[in-house]
């Protein structure tokens, strides 16, 4: 796996606990959402956690975990399949600052989608990663200078800014 | 004349009757381009793989087909300037065979393209404020709208505003570029629909409400393809500062629930179908709730600076009436019926809305020559403030032409074999590409189109038969919107063989309905001769001004079958 971060590749310190696995004493772990319950009874508050979602999680179903987790992985099963897009959305929407993270085959010409969607970081498969080195992730991610839809990304719209221009 | 080429425009003072980008625009299409051009060599050096490459090129309007690529290009909201035409025709000749496809969605297609030219050819589009972004692909699609806004005399507001808006709204949409399935979205702001709102994922009728503030009828889940739907009504009276929050809803509720197990029910108008349209309401609704709608506080200032681009030219104040008109019509019979058929009253006392038909008798419906081109492009300048459209019906419209010029643009126009007599008559008929050129069609379109028009070449007879949609498809996909025409072909393999079934009634106006099947499919041969004996039934039948489709509504569809009947027992094999 690699793990991309604001166009670089990065350091990944988090683990897949496998659905078999115990639950370690020490490290950051991101389970599966069917042991979600058993992770945050067992471990103590202090330890980072993580979970992954399928994209069609309800995120109201989440929201009461938030606090207690640290990232929150969405699993995209395809990268044409868009329902992660907006699940980030929703689970911004719902208050959740940890980091959020794609997981999938996403291509590097999706980390704007992903951005301005409010992902942190993509997680994607060591093949495809040699496929779609860190440069041509950091090109994609550098390919526009503005967007035109407001309340997306941290980067003010084309529309605030031309409203800017001639306030 | 040139007051509306948007170099020319750009100077302080000069009007403009379309949008002009500003330098978001600019560097926004540019930077598509560029992205675009790497990415065709990362799939050139292996980096992407085709999967991976497929929605990028689709979303650029690049298709693979059955000989070669095909590139689509957007015409938003059906609106050209002679320099953007004048374009069109250069990239025909350089990079294409020297014509394109004007298509149902107010799109161009060149059916040549080669795949490391396409960079240059989107390069030379964003030269003239054009592009192909979001053409295809599982996104929203290039947004069309009445191709007569701002000129006909039954509009309560010019759609392409509302359109433009929506366009740079929907280009790149981080959350909405990979939905289930293509959507597309369809303006207009006039009694007569003439832009098929209902035959839409969403539809938006332009109205006002009881406080005369304007606003949107938004209906949802329209489509054709192999499962036609009739668009409902999701609400009556949206206001319009709330169009982008609310289609935003709309969107993320087909996002996130829309079916991805099967791409033939993945369109919105399964959702809407499968779950009611009260239960869509419904999540609708609360999605629109739950939103956060500040950053959509300040649309009304975005909306209203684009509108201002939409200003009328600069008319001349001319009497209703033209003398030199009526004389001309009194002397050239040609020219009569051209005024008759092709000439449609226009909003400004004096002015003319003139519909240039691409249909010639047994030619290809929406096709033109890169010569046909700059012609309607110099005639445009000369004679229309420098501004065409591009109508659903695969025609091109001069939108403003002054009632004393129209004997002379009409002689331009048949000197370059556009002056064909024939708008909303019988061979203006529209047909998809068919198995000429698309890897999807299961038969011929082309040549039916052409074979019937060949059979109905005589224009008396075709102004006798008066107002008939024939909508040709060669494939369940229905590109052709046989489901909408009065008279629908739609072209099927049956054990090797082609096999064209009919269907009469529908209707794509906002009476909209699907048409009913006549009976099993005929051969390709037989179709003229199906369409012959449905036409003599109706001249037989109708009463007064009935069209066909009144005289198919009053007499039922039971004694358009008997004909068919009928005629298979007089020795037809039909």
């Amino acid at each position: 796996m690699a793990l991309i971060s604001d166009g670089n590749f990065v350091e990944n310190d988090w683990r897949h606990l496998a659905d078999e696995e115990d639950l370690p004493t020490a490290g950051k772990i991101i389970v599966s959402q069917k042991r979600l319950g058993e992770a945050l009874a067992a471990l103590p508050a202090d330890r980072p956690l993580g979970v992954v979602v399928a994209n069609t999680t309800d995120p109201a179903a989440l929201a009461p975990h938030f606090s207690r987790l640290a990232l929150i992985s969405v699993a995209f099963p395809s990268f044409a399949d868009g329902r992660g897009f907006s699940l980030a959305r929703l689970l911004r929407r719902a208050g959740f600052t940890g980091e959020l993270r794609a997981s999938g085959r996403l291509v590097a010409d999706q980390s704007v989608h992903a951005r301005q969607c409010g992902f942190d970081t993509i997680e994607i498969p060591t093949d495809l990663a040699a496929r779609q080195d860190e440069a041509q992730w950091r090109a994609a991610l550098g390919a526009y200078s503005e967007f035109y839809q407001e309340g997306y990304g941290v980067r003010s719209s084309i529309l605030e800014r031309r409203r800017k221009a001639t306030s | 004349m040139t007051a509306h080429d948007p170099q020319q425009a750009a100077r302080s003072n000069a009007p403009t009757t379309t949008y002009l980008y500003d330098a978001y625009d600019t560097a926004f299409v540019r930077e598509r381009v560029a992205e675009f051009r790497a990415q065709v060599a990362r799939r050139l050096e292996g980096a992407m793989t085709e999967d991976e490459f497929r929605p990028f090129r689709l979303m650029n309007g690049l298709y693979l087909q059955l000989h070669a690529y095909m590139l689509r290009v957007a015409i938003p909201y059906g609106t050209l300037t002679a320099r953007q035409m004048r374009r069109l025709a250069d990239i025909a000749d350089k990079w294409d065979k020297g014509y394109g496809h004007f298509t149902t969605r107010q799109n161009l297609q060149y059916n040549w393209p080669r795949l490391v030219d396409v960079p240059d050819i989107l390069e030379a589009l964003a030269d003239v404020e054009m592009h192909a972004i979001q053409t295809s692909g599982n996104c929203i699609r290039n947004v069309t709208a009445d191709h007569f806004a701002g000129v006909a005399i039954d509009e309560l507001e010019d759609p392409r505003p509302t359109a433009e808006f929506l366009r740079q709204w929907s280009s790149l949409h981080a959350e909405f570029s990979f939905l289930p399935r293509k959507f597309k979205i369809a303006v207009t702001g006039a009694t007569h629909d003439r832009a098929a709102i209902k035959a839409h994922d969403i539809g938006l009728r332009i109205h006002r409400d009881d406080k005369g503030e304007p606003g949107y009828e938004v209906i949802v889940g329209g489509g054709l393809g192999r499962s036609p739907f009739i668009g409902k009504t999701l609400r009556e009276f949206l206001p319009r500062e709330d169009l982008l929050a609310y289609l935003e809803a709309i969107l993320r509720v087909y996002n996130r629930f829309g079916r991805r197990d099967n791409k033939y029910k993945a369109r919105i108008k399964i959702l809407v179908h499968e779950t009611g349209i009260e239960a869509i309401r419904a999540q609708v609704e609360a999605e629109f709730g739950a939103m956060d709608r500040a950053p959509f506080k300040h649309d009304g200032v975005e909306f209203a600076r684009i509108a201002g681009f939409f200003a009328p030219p600069p008319y001349e104040s001319l009497p209703e009436e033209s003398p030199a008109l009526e004389e001309a019509k009194r002397a050239n019979a040609a020219f009569n019926a051209f005024a008759e058929v092709n000439v449609l009253a226009h909003k400004t006392p004096g002015y003319a809305i003139v519909t240039v038909s691409l249909k010639p008798i047994g030619g290809v419906p929406g096709d033109a020559t890169s010569a046909q081109m700059r012609v309607l492009a110099d005639l445009s300048e000369k004679f229309g403030f420098g501004e065409l459209r591009v109508s659903h019906e695969q025609n091109i419209i001069l939108p403003h032409v002054k009632k004393d010029d129209l004997f002379a643009l009409w002689r331009a126009l048949d000197a370059a074999g556009l002056a064909t007599a024939n708008a909303g008559l019988l061979t203006d008929i529209i047909s998809c590409p068919g198995l000429d050129y698309c890897a999807l069609a299961t038969a011929r379109s082309i040549p039916i189109a052409q074979a019937i028009s060949r059979r109905f070449a005589d224009f008396e007879r075709q102004r006798l038969i008066g107002k008939l949609g024939i909508k040709i498809s060669g494939c369940i996909n229905a590109c052709g919107h046989h489901h909408i025409g009065a008279i629908g072909i739609l072209g099927l393999e049956k054990k090797g063989q082609e096999s064209y079934q009919i269907t009469l009634g529908g209707d794509p106006s906002l009476a909209a309905s699907i048409g009913e099947l006549l009976g099993p499919g005929v051969s390709a041969d037989q179709v003229p001769d199906v369409i012959e004996h449905l036409v003599d039934f109706y001249l037989a039948e109708r009463r007064g001004e009935e069209r066909f489709i009144d005289t198919w509504r009053r007499l039922g569809h039971a004694r358009f079958k008997d004909v068919l009947r009928r005629e298979g027992e007089d020795g037809a094999d039909i």
